[in-house]
Order: structure tokens, then sequence, then C-alpha cells
């Protein structure tokens, strides 16, 4: 660390014990955020003390004791209106110019490339397949290698979205027609929250995803098991899914989507983190969700499943929660 | 003498009371009207505000749902951008203009009335969205194609994009008038260098009106149109780009930004000499810091593209001019400071709205300066960061000014003081809300909260965050309430105030009190920046009828024409009095608009049609035909009335039109220059050329008919010949065209459409136009040559928009690679 960087975190400890978090820009976890962290710090302080300049001669002026001499006005502007903003300016400006080149060229020797499109409300996420061209699908959650700079090619399916995990990076819209590229990079293996942040209608708020960065080893492993189809018991909930989910969902090895609208595919769909993007992944949650995704998640295209009897309810929950 | 000069020309000035109040043109009434509509919708928006805050203040709340949120957010950026912010600036700016230049009215008082109904009647029908239970819900900015039709399938983005617009024809009109009575109208001998600050800054502020509003006007047209009717601009998958939205808003946006923020910062260097008993410090820097202001407000829109993934190179370039952006406001920071320093500063409530203004400002600037670094950006745009930042630059750089001139300017209203002590609760109640509410969130979206989100969990260390800032807002409310409180008292209880309230050194505090709906029994002659501080007798001699047009018998609202630059005066305009036709031409353009809302086409036409017919009765109004060519303008200087001078007002508010109209067009060649950019081909695929021979043979015709009008001298048969050449130009062109445009299937050919209808509805204007000077030729109005010049230099307009139109549309194909 050198030394003003040292400085900086020595003054910015009290206040960075209030900056932890898994979706905090101040709490970075890789090497693009933690460069944007150190220019918030930097230009935070340089702010407070700008204003206080401005204040305490504001208020000097109005509060002086009478008979004091006031300097030349012309003086007071340049050095306060021309000089300062000039010469503080000029130095951020290179700064700015200089970071913003180096966090857009990071990531030209990208390990692996990712496809990311934005969906009213999430995330279809699709990995490299066994076959060159051919690519895997998850939803809402990223796996990464930690370590390694992964690039993301970002999308849109409908309205414009922006892929936002503020502890590894800024973001990065993503618009229909266009394709747009970021890098991700975390530096220890762990789990780092993201969210849309461009409006994208009813269910903005839930368009959550989760990046998690685990070893090069346990990464590989795991996507040589996403490649796989699913491992299904032949229960009376596989063919509740082919009945009333493969309008829209796909579970490779058990049935294929039609296609009528675009949906998570849902053929590891136990191993992942969270449903709908903000539901903890447990039987009971996909049972409810199944129910009353339309209470969950008001404004979502999946049709609520009241009218399922509560056995084929809790089958068809069980054998998706069985889709390791 | 001066009682009975008063009376009468109270009488003539007046507006009227009752229903007849209606009717009121007068720059007094209608600033004022602006003023206090403006605040409702900042009453409205501010309620808004505090269900945005109520449903944020803990994770999960289900006070609102996500309509109710979403639409609550839209309404309110809507509200305090276009119906408060904008409005009440130009309230202040129609008020005070006139005031402070030493003139009676703004120079079209008509044109302020109707832009004032525009205003009303475009803000109720956009809130009457609530009422049908259909309100916008895509976010104050229209992102495109979530406010299109298959994402926004019901009116709410039809009540916005026709609401906004209607209420936009107000800031356009407003620009105008401001623009020429600033130029025109200022008083014999303040030259431009003598000018009050304010009208710098009002001048500055119009002409970003005038070259900022036609952007977003166009661009809500075009998406009303995709909507409407089908021809894609925006929608990717036929050609158009949701980024032309983006580029074509924030064209408007930013600049936008500092017509809401200049006319504050003009309240403030007016005032703030008043406060230190001396001039303003650096009069000709703070000038030019304006005028830097106004050009870089253009090079700053892709600022709020940053993360939309833009080149390198454009992303420095936008980076660098946000950052110089700040030195004018440092500029201006720091000769407030001395101006301060110099004197003997009064800390009465004004002056402490504007230390609160500084320090909110000051800040909001600084965190504008930190998003203008781009990669910090990245993190902080779209989260409550950015809320915090334009809080910050928005309420404080234009609510404490615009608290500071109610204050300040309130005892020309009512003929009272305000009170010291209502004034410091209400100031550090908002004070100390406003923080409470924004300096927290900075914060908030840094822990990585985005914006407009209607709920969030919890867990993730923003709830303590978002409480606070709840707290503070209901704050902030409650300090508005205590000022409202305290302006009611004002007016009943508050004491009399002298003429001169604060020992001021400009015009407006020369006039009697309460001020007369004339401002000037007679009108000034000025030989510095502050007249009443060289001058203090000049009150009197003004009340007395001692300089321009004081007239003991005064018969009709007259005022003075003075040049440009050094004020000498020129002409003596007689302005319209009260009358309907604003309010009837208002209404009739309402028509159009809910025509089109409803869907209801040929409701729209006949509103159209109206309101046309409207507009030329207007302009038909107006003074008697063959009266005196000259007066006596008092002082030794006899002066031709405007009517008979070749370049009277109308002329410039006819050029000033004319650039906000070019700008429009200028915004539409841009965006089929940008989707050529990027489309892989252009023209399309499979589109069939219209030839360029027909084409030809029409722009042949047309220029002709500018040569016919031109040597014709304004001669009925070769105006009419003109008409017949510009009538075939319209057959040529769309016999060639027309039928090779499939105007829904593509955005190329929606384009070319739409640059086509442009012509042709200029054509048709200009040929109207010319048949009403023909009309009022025949009618016997034979002095009037400075219209026949307006319509013969719409004619030429229209001529050379299409040639522009016809290089691109008929020759910009052929030399692009296909």
């Amino acid at each position: 660390m050198r030394l003003p960087s040292k400085i900086l975190s020595i003054a910015a400890a009290p206040l960075a014990a209030g900056c932890e978090g898994v979706q905090s820009a101040l709490d970075p976890q890789g090497p693009a955020a933690a460069a944007i962290a150190q220019s918030a710090w930097i230009m935070g302080f340089g702010a407070a003390a700008i204003l206080a300049l401005v204040m305490a001669l504001a208020l000097y002026a109005v509060y002086r004791a009478p008979g004091r001499r006031a300097p030349s006005s012309t003086a007071v502007i340049v050095a306060g209106g021309v000089a300062l903003p000039v010469v503080a300016l000029s130095a951020l400006l290179a700064y700015g110019v200089t970071l913003t080149r180096e966090l857009r060229e990071r990531g030209g020797e990208a390990a692996l490339e990712l496809e990311v499109i934005g969906h009213r409300w999430w995330w279809e996420v699709r990995y490299p397949g066994a076959a060159a061209g051919e690519t895997v699908a998850s939803a809402n959650e990223i796996r990464i290698p930690a370590g390694r700079p992964v690039a993301i090619a970002l999308s849109s399916a409908d309205v414009i979205h922006s892929f936002w995990v503020p502890s590894l990076a800024g973001k990065i819209d993503a618009i229909p027609g266009r394709v747009n590229r970021i890098v991700l990079r975390a530096a220890q293996p762990g789990s780092f929250r993201g969210q849309c942040a461009e409006f994208c209608g009813a269910q903005h708020a839930r368009m959550a995803l989760e990046v998690r960065a685990e070893t090069p080893e346990d990464f590989e492993r795991w996507l040589e098991g996403l490649r796989r189809p699913a491992r299904a018991a032949a229960a009376p909930g596989a063919g509740l899914f082919k009945t009333h989910c493969a309008q829209c969902h796909t579970v490779r090895g058990v049935a294929q989507s039609a296609g009528r609208l675009a949906a998570p595919d849902l053929t590891h769909v136990a191993s992942r983190p969270r449903l709908g993007g903000t539901l903890e992944n447990t039987p009971q949650n996909m049972a409810a969700w199944i129910e009353r995704n339309d209470a969950l998640k008001p404004g979502n295209a999946m049709p609520a499943f009241r009218e399922l009897d509560p056995r084929s309810l809790e089958a068809l929950a069980a054998w998706l929660s069985s889709l390791e | 003498m001066s009682e009975a000069l008063h009376r009468r020309l109270e009488e003539i000035w007046c507006t009227p009371k009752g229903l007849r109040a209606l009717t009121g043109v007068n720059h007094t009434t209608v600033g004022l009207r602006f003023i206090v509509t403006g605040f409702v919708f900042f009453l409205v928006g501010g309620v808004l505000a505090m269900l945005i805050r109520s449903q944020l203040a803990f994770p999960g709340n289900d006070l609102l749902g996500h309509r109710a949120y979403n639409a609550a957010f839209t309404l309110h950026g809507t509200a305090m951008m276009f119906f408060f912010a904008v409005p009440i600036m130009e309230g202040f700016a129609v008020y005070l203009i006139p005031k402070l230049i030493g003139a009676r009215d703004l120079v079209f008082p008509r044109l302020s009335a109707f832009g004032y109904w525009c205003y009303l009647f475009g803000g109720l029908l956009l809130f009457s969205s609530v009422l049908v239970g259909d309100p916008p819900d895509s976010g104050w900015f229209m992102y495109t194609p979530l406010s299109s039709k298959p994402w926004s399938p019901g009116l709410g983005s039809d009540f916005w994009l026709l609401g906004v617009t209607f209420a936009e024809i107000s800031a356009v009109a407003a620009a105008i008038e401001l623009t020429v009575s600033i130029l025109k109208t200022r008083a014999p001998g303040m030259t431009l260098a003598r000018m009050p600050l304010f009208a710098w800054y009002i001048l500055v502020t119009s002409l970003l009106i005038v070259f900022g509003f036609p952007p977003l006007i166009l661009a809500s047209i075009l998406l009303e149109v995709e909507r409407a009717f089908g021809l894609p601009f925006f929608a990717p998958h036929a050609g158009g780009d949701p980024l032309l939205w983006q580029h074509l808003f924030w064209l408007f946006g930013h600049p936008e930004v500092y017509i809401i923020f200049l006319p504050a910062a003009g309240l403030v260097s007016t005032l703030l000499p008043a406060f230190a008993q001396r001039p303003i410090a650096g009069y000709a820097w703070v000038v030019l810091a304006v005028i830097a202001t106004g050009f870089l407000s253009y090079a700053l829109w892709v600022h709020h593209m940053f993360a939309t993934g833009i080149p390198l190179l454009s992303l420095s370039f936008f980076s660098a001019a946000s950052m110089a952006v700040a030195i004018p406001s440092g500029i201006q920071v720091f000769a407030w400071i001395a101006t301060l320093w110099a004197g003997r500063p009064l800390m009465k409530v004004p002056l402490l709205f504007v230390l609160g203004f500084l320090f909110i400002f000051v800040l909001g600037g600084l965190t504008g300066v930190m998003v203008a670094l781009v990669p910090f950006d990245w993190q902080a745009h779209d989260s409550h960061f950015v809320v915090a930042h334009l809080h910050y630059v928005l309420f404080g750089g234009m609510v404490f000014p615009l608290f500071a001139g109610l204050y300040y300017w309130m005892p020309l209203v009512t003929g009272r003081q305000p009170s010291e002590t209502g004034g410091r609760v209400a100031f550090w109640l908002i004070f100390i809300g406003f923080n409470l509410t924004f300096l927290p969130m900075h914060w908030t979206g840094l822990l990585g909260m985005p914006r407009r989100v209607y709920t969030y969990p919890e867990g993730l260390g923003w709830e303590l965050l978002n409480l606070v800032s709840t707290v503070g807002g209901f704050l902030t409310a409650a300090g508005v309430a205590a000022f409202l409180i305290d302006i009611a008292l004002q007016r009943r209880y508050g004491p009399r105030s002298a003429g001169n309230a604060w020992n001021a050194g400009t015009l407006e505090w020369s006039m009697r009190s309460p001020v007369p709906s004339y401002n000037f029994a007679s009108q000034p002659a000025v030989d510095d920046r502050d007249p009443l501080w060289r001058e203090p007798e000049l009150a009197a001699k003004a009340q007395a009828g001692a300089f321009y047009l004081g007239h003991p018998e005064p018969q009709r609202r007259e005022m003075m024409v003075t040049s440009a630059l050094h004020a000498e005066p020129q002409q003596v305009a007689i302005l319209p009095g009260n009358t309907w036709t604003p309010l009837v031409a208002a209404l009739l353009t309402g028509l159009f608009f809910l025509g089109f809302l409803v869907k209801a086409y040929w409701l729209a036409a006949l509103g159209a049609a109206l309101a046309v017919a409207a507009l030329a009765a207007w302009a038909w109004q107006g003074s008697s035909r063959g009266g005196p060519l000259e007066i006596d303008a008092g002082l030794g200087a006899r002066l031709p009335f405007h009517y008979a001078t070749a370049a009277p007002p109308g002329y410039w508010g006819g050029l000033v039109t004319l650039i906000a109209d070019a700008t429009l067009y200028a915004s539409l060649l841009f965006a089929y220059f940008f989707l050529w950019t990027v489309s892989p081909a252009w023209p399309p695929q499979g589109y069939r050329d219209a030839g360029l021979a027909l084409p030809a043979l029409g722009l042949a015709v047309l220029v002709a008919s500018s040569v016919v009008v031109r040597l014709g001298r304004g001669s009925t048969p070769a105006t009419l010949f003109a008409m017949a050449l510009a009538a075939a130009f319209v057959a040529l062109e769309g016999a060639a065209l027309l039928p090779a445009l499939e105007a829904r299937s593509h955005a190329y050919d929606a384009l070319v459409f739409s640059i086509w209808g442009y012509a042709v509805l200029h054509v048709a204007v200009a040929i109207l136009m010319a048949g009403f000077v023909i009309a009022r030729r025949r009618s016997g109005y034979h002095e009037r040559v400075g219209e026949a010049r307006v319509a013969e230099l719409f004619w030429h307009y229209a001529v050379a928009a299409w040639a522009a139109g016809f290089l691109v549309v008929h020759v910009f194909p052929f030399l692009v690679p296909r």
C-alpha cells in the first residue's frame, strides 16, 4: 500500500466501520471496486475540505469584526473561483481519465466469457457448454473463479436494465439491440449481491442476483455439473412439471421449454441460493413461489398455481428442490 | 398630479376583478399566477415525496405497492422539474424582469398569458391521469422501451408526453418573450453593461430554453407518434435505438438543470448587494461565468449516460466538460463571498436562506464533480448517491434562493415587511430537515441501494439511513408549512413597508408600494447599474411622470422600445389590453392534446384547426387602422409607433421563434444521423428509392417560390403565384416520396416521413401567413410593414428547411456506402 492510501485508510477507519455489506461499493472485494472506492475516499475528503473552506470564508465575510479591511474582490474571485478549481480539477481529470482507461482495458485477458441477459425481472446467465459454440443456462446466480477476470457480455431481452454488483465493479447498462461488456474479478472466494440499477418497471426492486466466487478448482467442478442434464428422480413431480411448467421452463434431460415466455432454466435450480431473486431457496419457499408468486413478486410474468391441490404442489416443489 | 396620473394609469393597466380576471395579460398578474401555481405543484410534489419517504422508512414496508410507488416517484420528478422548478422561475422572471429593467410590461403580454394557461392546462391534463387511475409510471425520464407501447400499454405514457409537451409551450413562449423584452425594452440608458444581473441570468436562461427544450419536444412527439401510429424511432427490432431517446432527452435534460439553477443564482446575485449594501463584486466576472455556464451546459448531456457503454474518448470529453462547468459556478460563489466581504452584511431572513443555499449548493457541486469522474459514476449512477447529489444541487441551488427571493420581494406584492421570527423558524426547519434527509443518502447509495426501488430487504445496512432520511423529509415538510403560515400572517399583520424595503439599488424598488399595475408612471432614464443608489430622487421623479411616456392623459398601454445594445429610445410600443384570446387559444390547444390522448384524432385535428384560427384572430387583434405614426415620448424624443417600423418587437419575436423551430428540426436531423451511425444498413435493405428527378423538380419549384416572394415585394399577385408554386412542390414531392415509404416498417422510413412532414407543415404555415398579410392589407392596415416581414422571413425559412431536408432525404443515401 502506498503512503497516501495508507493515510487515507487510517483516516477512513472510523467511517469504514459503516461501509460493510454484501452490496457495498465501499467494501470492495475486487480490484476494480477497490480502485473506485479509493477514488471515492480521496474525493470525499477533498470535497469536505473545500466545503469547509468556502463556508468558513462566507461566515467570516458576514460575521467578521467591523473595521477589518477586506481583500480586493478580484483577488478573492481569481483565487477561489478560478485558480483553486483549475488546479484541483486538472489533477482530478488526469486521475479520472487514467483510471477510466485502466478499468476499461483490464479484462483484455479474460479467462472466461459469460453471457448475461436481463429480463423483466430476472437475470439469465449463460456459460460456455462442453462443445464450442454451445451454452448452458442458469438464472440470478453467477459463479466465477476467484482471482481471475471474467468477461460478461451483457444484453437485454426487453427494456433497459443495468448490471450492478457494487463490491466487484461499477455498473453497465443492458440495452436491447446492443451488447455491452464488463469484467468482474473477485480477489477472494465469497458471495456478493447485486441488483438491477436501471428502472425497468414493476419489480425493478426485486431484480437481484448473487455472484459467488469460488476457487478455480471448485468452479470447474461446478461448471461440469451445470453442463450435465438434471439428475431427476422419476417422481410424480416430473410429470407435474411437464404438464404445468414446461410451457416456459426447461429442465434439461426432462423437458425442453415450449418457449411461450422466456423463463429461467431450472435444470439445477436447487443449487441456486435464491428463488425469484430475493427468496431463500427452500422447499417451503419453492411451494410458496409456485402457488402465489404473484403476491411475492407482484407483476411477475409467471402465473400463480393456486388451483394445484396441496399434494401435487408439495410433490412438484419437492421434485424441483431435488434438482441439485 | 401624481395621484391623478396614478389613477388614470391604473385604470388602463389593471387586471379586472371577478370572472374577467381571466382576461388579464399584465405581467404582474401573470407572473404571480405562475409563482402561485408553481408553488402549488411544489406542494403536490412534496406530498408525493413524503409518500416515497414513508414507503422507504422500513425494509419490506407495504404502505405503497409497486404501482403506487412507481407512479409516485414518476409524478414527483415530473411535478418538480416541469411544473414547479421551471415555471416558478419563469414566474419570477415574468414578474421581475420588466420591473428591474424599467419597463411597464413584457413585450408580448398575451403570449405570457397564453403560456400560463398552457402550463396550467398541461399540469391538469397530466395529473388527471391519477383520477382515471392510469398515471405514468416509467419515471420522469421516460426511457424507451419501458415507456413504449409494448411495456407501457396504458395511457400513462401518453398522459406524460402530452401533458408535459403542452406545458412546455409555456417555457418556450416565456423564453421568446423574455429574450425580446430584455433586448428591446430596457429603460433608456440601460446599456447591456448596466443591466441588473438578474436580466443577464434570464437572458442566458431564455436562450438555453430556446435551444434546450426543442430536443425534448421533438423526442416527445416522436415517442407519441410511435405509440399512437406505430412509426418506429426507438424500437431496436425496426432500426430504431433506445439510446436515441436518451440522447435527445439529456440534450434537453442537462441544460434543464441550468434553466432551473441560473434564474435562482440570478436571484442571489440580485438580492445579495442589498444585504451587503454595496454593488456586486466582479460584475463582469459573473456575467462571463453565466454565459460560460450556458455554453458548457450543452457539453454535459452524456454524463447521464456514462454507464451505457459509450466509447472511451467520449467518456473523457464529457468528463472534462462536466468538471469544467464547476469553474463558472466557483466564480459566482466567490463573487458572492467577495460582495459580502466588502460590504456590511445585514443578517436578515433572505440572507439566511442565501447562506443555506451556499452550503447546500457548494456541497451539491462538489458531489457533482465526484460523479463527473467516470469510474466513480459507474458506482454512484442510478444509486441513492445521485438522488442525494441532485437534491443538493436542485433543492439547494433553486429552492433556497426561491425562499430568499420570496421573502425579499414579498413587500412589492403585499406592501408589507416579512417577519424575522417566522422566517427563521422556517429556515432552520428546512435546512436541518433537508440535510438530515439527503446527507445520509450519499452513504445509502454507496452501500449499494439503487434508485427507484419500492422495497428493499433487511441486512444490507440501509435500514437506519433510510429511517433518518424519512424523519428529515418530514422535518423539511414542517418547514415548508411554517413558511406558508408565516406568509399568511405577514399578508395580514406585517408592518407596512416603505417603498424601498431593503434600501436596494435596483429599479423595482422605485415604485409605489404595493407595486401598481403599470409599474412606472414614467419610464426612467438610467445611467448606472444601481440607479437608486446613484440617484435617490429617481423614484419620486418617475412617479411624478418626469421621465419618458409620463404624459398626464395616457390613453392606452404605451411602452418604450430601445436598441438592443445601448438602450437608445427607438419606438413606442402599444401593448394589447386584457383579452379572452389567450385563454380561448389555450383551451383550443388543449382540445388538440385531449383528442390525441383519447385517440379521437378527428377531435385533435379539429382542436388544431380551431387553435390556428384563434391564433389568427389574436394576430388580427389590436390597434386601430390609420392611426398616428409617431408620438412625443417625452424628454424631447419623438418616436414612431412600433407597428410602423420595419423591426417591431414582433419581428424579433419571430426570429427567436424560428431559432427554436430550427433547433427542433436540427434535433430531427440529428435523430436521422444518429440512427445512421448505429444501423447496419442505411437505407435498410429493400428500401425502394424515390429517384432524383421529381424531388429535384419539386425543390426547384419551391426555391422559385422564395424568389417570387422576394422580388414581388409583397404584391398580392406575386404572393398568390408563390402560393401556387409552394402547393405544386407539396404535390410533386409527395408523389415522389410517399409511394416509396413504409413508415411503419423501419426507422429510416419513419424519419424520412417525418422530415417530409416537417417541411410540408412549414410550407402550409407559410402559405397561411402570406394569406394573412394579404387579408390585412385588403382591410386597410397598410402601415404594418413589420408583419409582412415576419411572414416573408418564415417563407424563406420553410424553403431553406426543405432544402436541407432534400439533401438529407434524397442526396445523402447516395453518399454513404450501401
